[in-house]
Order: structure tokens, then sequence, then C-alpha cells
């Protein structure tokens, strides 16, 4: 923890944050992809140290956020089915389906049990050999070869009564789909760090030129994050386009082999419904066809599934930082993490949740008595 | 009768119960009648005992003790105890059935006194265990100060209970002279001490239920109060709030008092100690120490006047050695907590929304 309270040095910080302000000579707009480096900036506050020409909108990569909602239905389905098991990462609970969440199923005698990993699953299905569990596999890059792993071990292991709900999420065509819809004023990206820990960011090279937006990988720590702001801003501000890195301590170019190796023993790139923004050609992963018996969609007949969104949630014109969370006018209002409409308010890596949990949008109350703001 | 007994001890050979009841609790000892009875004779009148116990009767009828004749206040609390595991770093259910009352009943400034203890026990739990239980809260009771006068014992089929839970409700004391205190007499102008480190009893107990994956060395902070309160309402006299930050944590108890007393806290991030341990174990996690339970500190808002008097007066008690003084009360924004951060920024520190849950990448 010495190591990351470094990454935290307040002086190394105002430094970052001066060199930012000198060499910002005009607007410019910045898209941080994942919601993890979204809740580090507004728990540190680091948009307030940062010019006012400097302007953060928040991406996609919240997984919860964007499953689709006919995977959460289905999901409640499952769960709600004498003698299964449905595990799942915590966070998605709380995500309202089109009718109730999980917790509600759990709450009706269901059993929803939640898990740290996909691996804990595992084991729960060998504890468990007359029911069927399932794993409600949701996420980005980085939560891939870790559900694919379950899989291999369950192979192993030949256990017959575990299988994937896969929901299965990609970060690169979710920025082809940003930087190509009319309404994009995203001009430079702070790529995630965790998700190029285990895919490398060569795939982003051609993203960049093709759009002509620099790019820089990006920690998550106060000291990384202004880092590939800084990066972000010199690029910019130079006329150049590439894509950089200020996560080298985790990150390289080609990333972690070994589990990109696994993600491709499990899964193939499919097209995806993100929740909130559509359809994105080729945006996940889905099991290969020799790992079809573990498919959970297959292997459970759920019937047709009718979603239904609330109508007062702009999710979507969040995830692709169209619009700010406060200027939903359901904000802090009638959605709220204790009675959330919609996913961004829930998960831990929603921007909506990151506005209310560190009061954004409420700033007229907060900010005009604070004395000795930086 | 005392805590002297001579009464052979439970796993003794002499056990006046029979054998094939001697190590777990069965139905029959939630029955009212001979099992029941042997039961608190043996176990918890042997270790709790006292002569309003021991009475016999359905009530226990008390002495005040203090200033008998004087005007002032009962302080009345319960709190109910259903805690998992039942034995955790740094404490038990026991020990937190009892600390949790006496400082209930503690924040108000009161002495507590009296405590009752009703248990709800499940078929199969064993006796050793029960009574190791029941020793710590005698424990916790006598560093307290106060009595268990009056209990109640209830058997649960197995699987309608967790082994045990426990219901303790205290009596406690507050003379007249005593000012208005609570949630609401929050001022501004007003600073705001914490006795010590926070998060310790949440992180420990989540260790010990294996959740975390790996094991913190943490101890639960769980500890009766009182008497450090007591040193700091000779020392600051006029304390306008005491509050034990348990569920939801420093952020949320801070967060219910600026509403309450309505009010703005402004808090210093750095000031706020939290042990590397418990630091440590919330990075994993992606939990903040700011959330997260405590059992054995408190809060304590004060006139500016008398702020270093209280703040020495709970640093020379041993559950306030690492005191410290993290913020003050303002007129504005009210019904808001905001941090300065380490990096000299502020934010917004909310109440606790639903349960803590870990981050998924």
């Amino acid at each position: 923890m010495q190591v990351l309270q470094e990454f935290r040095n307040a002086d190394l910080v105002h430094k970052l944050a001066a060199e930012i302000r000198r060499r910002v000579t005009r607007p410019w707009v910045l898209m941080e992809i994942c919601g993890g480096q979204t809740h580090a900036i507004l728990q540190y506050g680091l948009d307030q140290l940062l010019p006012a020409e400097i302007e953060l909108v928040h991406g996609p990569g919240c997984p919860v956020c964007v499953t689709p909602l006919d995977l959460i239905d289905k999901a409640i389905a499952i769960a709600s089915l004498p003698n299964t098991i449905l595990c799942s990462y915590g966070d998605m609970l709380r995500v309202p389906g089109s009718q109730r969440d999980l917790f509600a199923v759990r709450a009706a005698g269901g059993r929803v049990q939640v898990v740290y990993s996909p691996l804990d699953a595992v084991r729960i299905a060998q504890e468990n050999p007359d029911r069927e569990v399932v794993f409600f596999a949701i996420g980005f890059e980085t939560t891939a070869p870790p559900n694919a792993m379950s899989l291999l071990q369950a192979k192993a292991l030949g256990l017959r009564n575990f299988s994937l709900l896969v929901s299965q999420v990609r970060v690169p065509p979710a920025m082809h789909a940003i930087l190509s819809a009319p309404t994009n004023r995203v001009q430079g990206f702070l790529l995630a760090g965790h998700v190029c820990t285990i895919m490398g960011y060569w795939e982003y090279e051609p993203i960049a030129a093709q759009y002509g937006v620099p790019m820089t990988v990006t920690g998550f720590e106060p000291v990384d994050l202004l880092q590939g702001i800084l990066k972000t801003v010199a690029q910019l501000e130079e006329g150049r386009v590439g894509v950089e890195n200020a996560y080298t301590r985790a990150v390289t170019r080609d990333g972690n082999r070994a589990a990109q190796q696994i993600i491709n023993q499990v899964f193939e790139p499919c097209d995806r419904n993100w929740r909130g923004i559509g359809l994105i050609p080729l945006s996940g992963w889905g099991l290969r066809p020799e790992w079809a018996d573990f498919d959970a969609e297959k292997r459970f007949n759920l019937g047709p599934i009718r979603t239904q969104e609330s109508p007062l949630c702009i999710a979507g014109q969040i995830l692709q930082g169209v619009k700010k969370p406060h200027q939903c006018p359901a904000f802090a209002t009638l959605c709220t993490p204790q009675a959330p409409l919609g996913a961004p308010m829930v998960s831990a890596e929603g921007a909506c949740a990151a506005y209310y949990r560190y009061g954004r949008g409420l700033e007229q109350s907060t900010r005009s008595h604070s004395e000795g703001k930086s | 009768m005392t805590t002297e007994t001579n009464l052979p001890a439970f796993e003794g050979p002499l056990c006046p119960l029979p054998l094939s009841h001697t190590e777990r609790i069965v139905l029959g000892h939630g029955s009212g009648g001979r099992m029941t009875h042997d039961l608190i004779r043996t176990l918890f009148q042997a270790h709790l005992g006292n002569p309003y116990l021991e009475s016999g009767n359905d009530f226990a009828r008390l002495p005040l003790g203090i200033e008998p004749h004087s005007e002032g206040h009962l302080i009345l609390s319960t709190d109910s105890h259903v805690i998992s595991p039942l034995f955790f770093p740094g404490g038990d259910i026991g020990r937190l059935a009892v600390c949790g009352t006496v400082n209930d009943v503690s924040m108000s400034g009161a002495i507590p006194l009296y405590l009752t203890a009703a248990f709800i026990l499940e078929e199969g739990i064993s006796i050793e265990t029960l009574e190791q239980i029941v020793r710590s809260m005698k424990r916790a009771a006598d560093e307290a100060g106060v009595l268990v006068v009056a209990g109640d014992t209830k058997v649960v089929e197995k699987g309608k209970g967790d082994g045990l839970f426990i219901t303790t409700t205290g009596v406690g004391w507050l003379p007249a002279h005593h000012n208005p205190r609570g949630g609401e007499q929050a001022h501004p102008g007003d600073v705001v001490l914490l006795s010590g480190p926070i998060g310790d009893h949440g992180i420990a107990v989540l260790s010990a239920r294996g959740e975390l994956g790996f094991e913190a060395e943490v101890e639960s902070d769980v500890a009766p109060l009182n008497h450090l309160i007591q040193a700091v309402l000779k020392a600051a006299p006029h304390t306008h709030v005491l509050r034990d930050p348990t569920r939801g944590g420093l952020a949320t108890t801070l967060n219910e008092i600026a509403r309450q007393s309505q009010v703005g806290i402004r808090i210093e991030e750095a000031t706020i100690p939290v042990r590397p341990a418990v630091r440590a174990a919330c990075e994993m996690l992606g939990l903040d120490p700011l959330y997260i339970a405590n059992e054995g500190k408190v809060i304590a808002i004060v006139p500016p006047a008398e702020a270093d008097a209280a703040l020495d007066a709970m640093r020379q008690h041993p559950y306030g050695a690492e005191a410290t003084r993290i913020g003050i009360v303002e007129a504005q924004p009210i019904g808001r907590v905001i941090m300065r951060t380490t990096l000299g920024t502020h934010r917004v520190v909310e109440t606790l929304s639903g349960e803590l849950l870990p981050r998924i990448c």
C-alpha cells in the first residue's frame, strides 16, 4: 500500500496539475473510458485541479451499466427457477430489470449468491451437484480471463451442472460507436488501464489514426490520472495523434498473452447489445460453439423475454458522454442509489452513482462555502 | 449469591444435567421447565450472577444508586445482535451485545447501570460455546461497571437461527444538571472529535467470515466507552453531541448529525486515522473506510472553548489514545458533510446507500 500512497502524493499531483494548466491553450473534451476512473476523479476531486478548458466526460466503461436488460431479465428468470443457484457479482443484484431486481428474487426465495470470483461459482457447483449453478459472466476484457477460466475448470472437473450467462463486452468497438456518432464531442481518450493490462494497447492505434483522436493508457490513482490527462493534452496541443502509455507499471503494448489465450479458448467475438446504447457490431464475446453445452441461454428454455426500460432514464446519453448525470431530470430526485431507475445509478462504476455519492450536481450548496479551494 | 458459586462447572464430572444434554442446546432448554431452570442456574446465573438476577422473579427491582432523590432522567436503549461469525478477532457476540447497549446508553451522557439480556439459541449450539460467550459478557459488563439483572432464553429449531442471537436492553441515569445532548445539538463553530482509527470492526468481521479472500490482521475495536465518555464530559461538560459511528461508519453518522442539527460538517481527510491493514483491505475490496462499521469509537462534537480539553481527556483513556480533531461544524451547507481531501480538493461525503458490495473489476 506504500506504493499506492506515492501515486496519491499531493506534491506530485499539484505539480502535474500545474503542468497541465501551463500546457493548455484552448478547450479540450476528454473521455475517461472506465467507470473506475470516473469514480477516482470524483473521489479525489481531480476535476477541481484542472483548468476550465479541460472538460472530462464519462465513458461507457461500467460493465454493470451496459449489461442489456434482456440478459438481466434472463438472469432473474433463471434465479427464479427451482433447483438453480444464480451466482453473480454483487453490483448486479440491485440493477433494475424490467419488473424487478435480483434482490427481489432472493427475497422471494430464489437462490442468488454473491461471489467475488467465478471460481467461487465453480466451487458452489461442486458442492451442489443436484442443482444447476449459473454464473452471470458480465464485464469487459478484465473479467473475461477469469470467466473463461471458470469454464476450463468446470470442464476439467467434469461438472455438468455449471453454466455461464454471458454478457461479455469489449472496449474498442464501443469507441468506434462513440467516435462515429454525430453527437460525439470527444477529442481525446484516457484508455482503461486494467483493460489494457490484459489486452495491451495495439488495437487502439488504428482507431486513434482513423478518427484523429489521441489516446493515453491511464491508471486509477490521482498521479496516474493526471499523467494520462497531461499526455493526452500534450498530444492535442502539439497536434499529434497516437496511443501513449502513462501506466507503464502495469501495461505493455501486447498485454498479457497468457490471459488472451485463455479468452480465445472459450470466447469468440459476437455482436452485443449495450444497455442504453444499442447493438454494436462485434462488440462482445460469446461462447465458442464447442462450449455451447455450458451456455445458460441454451440450457434453460426461458421463453420470450419482453423488456421495458424506464422512460425517464437517460442512461444511453450518459454512457456515451453526451450528457452528464446531473443533467438528467430524474437525477437525485426520482433516481437515487436506494431506488435506481437505471444501471448507472447502481454500479460502483456508474457515473450517476459517482455523481450522487460525491455530491456532484449539488455544487451550488456545497462549493460556495468551501474555503481554501485549490 | 455471587459469581462465586458452589455449583459444578458445566464441563465438570458432576454436571447435574443428563449427560446427553450437557454438550449442546436442545429444544428442552427453552421449554421453561427444569432444563431451562438448570441452564439459567448453572450457566447464566453462575457467570452473570448478582442478587437482582437471582431473585427468581420475572422482574428485577433495582435501586438507582446514584443521587436517588435528585432530578434527572432514566436513559433506556435496546439493541439486537445477530453477528456472524459469533467469534471474531478482538471480540465475540457476547462482548458486542454488552458494549453495543452500554455505548448507546452512554452517548446520552448517562452512566449505564443495568442490562437485560434475551438469548435466542438455535438447537444444537454447543453449551461450551454459549458459556464462552456468557463469560465474555461478564468481562465486558465488569469493565463497564454494569450488572445484567434480568434475562430470557428461548430455543428455536435447528436451521431457524444462526447459532445465537442476543438482545440487550440497558438502563442508565442522567443527572439533571446535564445539558440537552444529542444529534440535533451540533452548533456552527463546534469542533468534531473522533476517538480513534475507523473501520477496525467491519474489516475484522469480514476477515473472520472468510469473505476477504485473505486474512487482514485487524482486531475489532468493540469496547465499552462509558468511562471514556465520562472523562470527556468531565473535561468538556458542554459537549453537544456524542455518537458512536457503528453501522454505516463515520460518513453515515456525520450525515445523520448534519441533518438532525441542520448544519454543515466539514472534515479533513488527512486527520482521520485509518490503520494500514484496514486501508489495505479496503483497497483490495474497493471499500471506503468512511463507511465501515466501528464498535468502540465515538464522535464528540464540542464547543470550541472545550475542544482541547475534550481531546486531551480522550487521549488519556486507553480507548481514545489515537483520538484526533477531524473537523468543524458550520451553518452551511445544511445537512451535508464536506471533506477536504488529502489533495486539497473538496467532495461531498454521502450517506451509505444499500449494503456494502465490493466492486467487480
